[in-house]
């Protein structure tokens, strides 16, 4: 059958090509700046992502969106629909097969539920929110879908919905946890603190909804096999979560679902649960029995898939004259779905940032009928980053102190919340290494102290700050009789360079050199790996594959054992290590066997392992953290308060940093959308309707080329002595603390306080 | 048509037509036929030279791609930007007359704060447009009954109780071109547009501004505003204000308030009252500076 050989061919094996750069034969491959695997496919356009995928005798899906907030379709009249040219179905709640309410995302990963909201998908008549999917229209070509989707008649009864953050603000509840974490935090007794303390700072800041645009709509093609098997090519950023939630839904065993995804067009979070379309799409496949294809527009991932939520944070700071901080309340309130539980953890800087004895650290969320809010870089630390250190430097100015030196009074010994030690924490040192390539020392401390023209030019500087997290995984690896080796994990390659990172990690560990070594990922048939969330997926992976390289090594040595002449014989696993293509003794002396050699004198053409690493205990027992420290100018035009970046840097400490090439694009990328974030970008969210008014490239503003200075990017590598190779993950920390130093600078340029975000020109005319 | 505002029956694909010159007559006008396309104008050295407020005008607005692809016909009829123009499930007199106006109570930053109407607050979003109001171009079009020209002020209209009715375009006619007329001094001319971003972003605010400064004195000024209005708004009461007066700031600066005494804001746009005129001010500071005297 055509779809096997097209399963097989899904599955990226990369072996860097003939030519590749000549570095990749030296041994110590791991923080070499090896460029991405992928490029040339990727420039070549061959890469697929899932909607390139062939597959026999295709139809296309449209979907009909609801035009009313909360209620009742009274009528949905298809009939001209299902009778336009091509048309072969219209699917609403009327005639679709039954499916249970999805399991929603679970942070534990017992349920293995991984969808974005547990509301119904077309099994009744209720509306709960602006814009859910009623219809899904089937035909031939998509023009033919789309343009029947616009024949659909409905008929509804509407009800009051809820849906206006300012109103639901005063029955604001606190949720049971906050990402598995205490809603609240309490040490000491902050309120008297700050009301007794000899300087305090005490703001509301609110940031705005803001939407994922990565540059891949969501977009899946669903295959029902001949015997009841599922394919699905979908860009998720948990693979597992998918197979197993539409195991669920559809009352399959896991085996009999599959999920093929080689290359995600970005993610960014917004494609971290599953949303409704992935299974409209199963559900379309299912009712044709033909394979569906069903691409999401660009306004269809606004109405379909749910952004950052909006919050409205209190940021209060007391202080003795001295800088040292007696207390520090971070309080505020996100808004949820009724259909999800995702408060946005915006108060866990403040859990672990600085030394105060006094903290009070609490959120709140209000529940609307909306769709499900969800992770989008940094969820929470990026907002909650932006009213801290926006406080901090409020408080700075207000003591007549350097902001960078108020940090440094407050830097903690220990973790302030958990009381545990840091595993790594370097942050006055990236403030110092930063402070002196950007020339911080040169800025005028008052605003308006430097000009160009009609420009007002000032500096910021804010914190940047990630959790590390790690989680179980599972790695497969395969060596073969021909000196080759496969690594397979069911990972996620959304551009951040995850298989060449891998084949480095790889190599090193199995002494072999970068082209023997190939790495397949991105398909739910390989070992088990976690969400590419919380910047976990790299350190994972790399645990696992340890595991499975010393099983795979001491299966070696025992099949070598079982040969007398083997050098390797009379060794135990303590005394070799992996070099030279094969296993060598640690001492000077020659004595090993390469893996070809193995293999050979035991008759075999491959030997494979699989192994998962274990659990995370070491987040138990350290506190442990990437930190950064964000420099920024800006200039901001004195005629009309238009504002734009000119100059930054980025200082981080997140341990080793394995590719410096993937790494700095990864922390730039970061930058890159807090800038975003800070300036340009809003979701118009009308909240008479619950209904998003922006939903387009054109009017949704991510910053444009000209918007981006040059990003000067440092690290100090110092490794994390309770990580894998000491690295943690990068992909999030970037964008923390940006928002907060372009507000920073701002003021240092203009006198002026923004505390809502986005900064846009009206606020600083 | 993407959005389903337009359900035409038939379509006819008028980028064939033959209106693709750009020349200067014998009286001295530049004729830029409807078909050119966006690019082609801005690039071309006779507008450079002559008319720089268009060529910048021009290049400030979209992006690269689209001005390659958009012809000057195209571009005097875009639609307005108004976010629930395009929204099926909104309110829109625009688009289903009578249905109301969700923009007047909604968001409303893009906004019209000069002759808006009950009905419709819209703007037009044309860059080119402003430019060509400021230059006092005249529309050639042509239909059933013949052809005839329509001065660039009264080709767009004000939204009134018709808000779906944006130009005074006759269903039957066609944009054959634009014609410039020759005016020296807008050699000292100048495009500046405000926005959320630094490019491919609509104005908030723009200005197509040309000025003639003899003797100390204010001879020869056109001022069009852009984006805070349903057509390009020609600033008439402040070119008139400032005849004859010295190029001062303080000038400016009280022909700008005089233009600008009759917007009203909403509640997200009121600032644009305060942006428009800081950006009178500022433009003719620069064309004051940059040699609008001789
Ligand atoms: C994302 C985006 C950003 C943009 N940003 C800007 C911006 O910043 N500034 C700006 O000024 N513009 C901007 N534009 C608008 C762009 O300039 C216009 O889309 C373009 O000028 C339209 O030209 P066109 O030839 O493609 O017209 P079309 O879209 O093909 O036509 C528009 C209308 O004019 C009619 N028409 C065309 N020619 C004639 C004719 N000769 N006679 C009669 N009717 C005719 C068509 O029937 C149609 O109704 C932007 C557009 C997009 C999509
Ligand atoms: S401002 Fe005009 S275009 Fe916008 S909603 Fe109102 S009537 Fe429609």
């Amino acid at each position: 059958m055509n779809n096997v050989r097209t399963i097989q061919e899904t599955v990226v094996r990369f072996a860097p090509g003939k030519d590749h750069d000549s570095l990749m034969h030296k041994p110590g491959y791991a923080g070499k700046p090896f460029s991405r695997v992928d490029a040339n496919l990727k420039v070549k356009g061959e890469a697929l992502f899932s909607a390139d995928f062939k597959v026999e005798n295709p139809a296309f899906a449209a979907l009909v969106y609801s035009t009313i907030t909360k209620g009742r379709i009274t009528t949905i009249d298809t009939s001209e629909a299902a009778s336009s040219s091509g048309v072969l179905a219209v699917i609403t709640h009327e005639n679709a097969p039954k499916i249970p309410t999805p399991p929603v995302f679970d942070p534990t990963g017992e349920s293995k539920g991984t969808a974005a909201s547990d509301s119904p998908v077309l099994q009744d008549n209720r509306i709960y929110r602006d814009s859910q999917p009623i219809a899904i229209v089937i035909a031939a070509t998509l023009d033919q879908a789309e343009y029947a989707g616009t024949l659909v008649k409905v008929d509804y009864e509407t009800e009051i919905a809820t849906v206006s953050f300012a109103a639901c603000k005063p029955e604001a509840v606190t949720p049971s946890d906050v990402l598995g974490e205490e809603p609240e935090v309490k040490i000491g007794n902050a309120g008297t603190a700050f009301s007794e303390a000899e300087a305090t700072t005490d703001n509301i800041y609110r940031t705005p909804r803001y939407n994922h645009n990565a540059i891949e709509p969501h977009a899946t093609i669903a295959v029902w096999n001949e015997d009841d098997s599922l394919l699905v090519y979908d860009p998720p950023q948990n693979l597992y979560g998918v197979k197993h939630t539409l195991a669920i839904l559809f009352g399959l065993a896991p085996e009999k679902v599959r999920v093929v995804s080689p290359f995600v067009g970005g993610g960014f979070g917004g494609k971290g649960t599953l949303w409704d379309n992935t299974m409209l799409c199963v559900i379309a496949a299912k009712t044709v029995k033909r394979p569906i294809k069903l691409v999401i527009s660009r306004a269809g991932v606004f109405r379909l898939a749910g952004g950052r939520t909006l919050s409205e944070q209190r940021v209060a700071l007391g202080a003795k004259k001295d800088g040292r901080l007696t207390a520090l309340i971070h309080s505020g309130i996100t808004a949820m779905s009724k259909h999800n539980n995702f408060p946005e953890q915006f108060t866990f800087p403040a859990r672990h940032l600085y030394s105060p004895k006094n903290i009070f650290a609490g959120q709140k969320v209000v529940k609307l009928d909306t769709i499900a809010n969800t992770f989008m870089r940094a969820p929470g630390e990026s907002i909650g980053a932006f009213a801290l250190e926006l406080a901090m430097d409020e408080l700075a100015y207000s003591l007549k102190m350097d902001p960078i030196e108020l940090r440094r009074i407050n830097e903690p010994k220990t973790d302030p919340a958990k009381n545990t030690a840091f595993s790594s924490r370097h942050l006055i040192e990236a403030y110092t290494l930063g402070a002196e390539k950007f020339n911080w020392q040169k800025r005028h401390a008052e605003p308006r102290g430097q000009r160009d023209g009609k420009w007002l030019v000032g500096q910021g500087v804010a914190t940047a700050y990630y959790p590390v997290l790690r989680l179980p995984a599972t790695a497969g690896i395969r060596i073969n009789a021909d000196g080759t080796a496969f690594v397979k994990a069911a990972a996620h390659e959304m551009g951040m360079g995850t298989a060449t990172v891998q084949i480095q990690h790889a190599a090193e560990k199995l002494g072999l050199p970068l082209d023997k070594v190939s790495f397949q990922y991105g398909d739910s048939d390989l070992p088990e790996s976690p969400i590419a969330g919380g910047s976990n997926q790299t350190v994972s992976i790399v645990a696992s594959v340890t595991a499975a390289a010393e099983k795979i090594h001491k299966e070696l040595l025992a099949l070598a054992g079982r040969n007398a002449d083997s050098p390797l014989s009379n060794l135990t696993y303590e005394q070799i290590e992996a070099r030279n293509n094969g296993l060598f003794s640690k001492t000077d002396a020659p004595e090993g066997e390469t893996y070809m050699s193995i293999l050979k004198h035991a008759g075999k053409d491959h030997i494979k392992v699989n192994a998962s690493s274990e659990m995370p205990t070491e987040l138990k027992q350290y506190s442990m953290h990437s930190y950064g420290a964000q420099f920024c100018e800006v200039r901001v035009n004195e005629e009309t308060g238009e504002t734009r970046v000119s100059r930054w840097l980025g200082s981080f400490d997140c341990g080793i940093i394995l590719n410096p090439k993937t790494a700095i694009s990864q922390f730039r990328g970061g930058i890159i959308m807090g800038i975003g974030m800070a300036l340009t970008e809003e979701t118009l969210f009308d909240e008479r309707k619950g209904r998003i008014m922006n939903p387009s490239l054109a009017e949704y503003h991510i910053p444009v080329n000209l918007d981006v200075p040059y990003i000067d990017i440092i690290y100090n590598n110092i490794p994390d002595a309770h990580t894998p190779i000491g690295a943690h993950g990068i992909g999030e920390i970037g964008i923390t603390g940006v928002a907060a130093a372009i507000a920073n600078a701002v003021f240092n340029a203009t006198g002026k306080r923004v505390r809502d975000l986005p900064i846009t020109l009206d606020k600083l005319l | 048509m993407r959005e389903n505002i337009e359900q035409p029956e038939a379509l006819v694909d008028v980028t064939g037509l033959p209106f693709t010159q750009i020349e200067e007559l014998s009286n001295g006008s530049i004729y830029i036929g409807a078909t050119v396309k966006n690019t082609e104008v801005a690039n071309h050295r006779i507008i450079r030279e002559r008319y720089p407020v268009l060529a910048q005008a021009i290049l400030s607005g979209a992006s690269g791609q689209i001005r390659n692809m958009a012809t000057v016909g195209g571009n005097l009829l875009q639609r307005t930007r108004c976010y629930y123009f395009y929204d099926e499930a909104a309110g829109c007199n625009k688009r289903h007359a009578n249905s109301g106006c969700d923009a007047i109570d909604g968001f409303n930053r893009i906004h019209a704060i000069l002759g808006a109407s009950d009905a419709c607050i819209a703007t037009h979003p044309s860059d080119m447009c402003v430019a060509l109001a400021a230059l006092d171009a005249r529309v050639c079009v042509e239909g059933k009954n013949g052809a005839r020209e329509i001065a660039f002020n009264d080709f767009h209209r004000l939204p009134g109780n018709t808000p779906q009715i944006e130009t005074d375009l006759q269903a039957d006619e066609l944009i054959m071109a634009i014609e410039i007329p020759q005016t020296e001094f807008v050699a000292n001319s100048l495009y500046r547009k405000v926005r959320d971003r630094s490019s491919y972003a609509f104005a908030l605010v723009s200005i197509a501004a040309a000025l003639e400064i003899q003797n100390g004195k204010i001879v020869n000024i056109r001022i069009a505003l852009g984006s805070v209005a349903h057509k390009p708004w020609r600033a008439f009461e402040a070119e008139r204000a400032l005849i004859g007066a010295a190029a001062t700031k303080e000038n400016f600066s009280r022909a700008a308030d005089q233009e600008l005494k009759q917007a009203k804001g909403f509640a997200h746009n009121m600032f644009k009252i305060e942006l428009a005129k800081r950006t009178i001010v500022s433009a003719l500071n620069n064309l004051a500076e940059s040699g609008g005297a001789r």
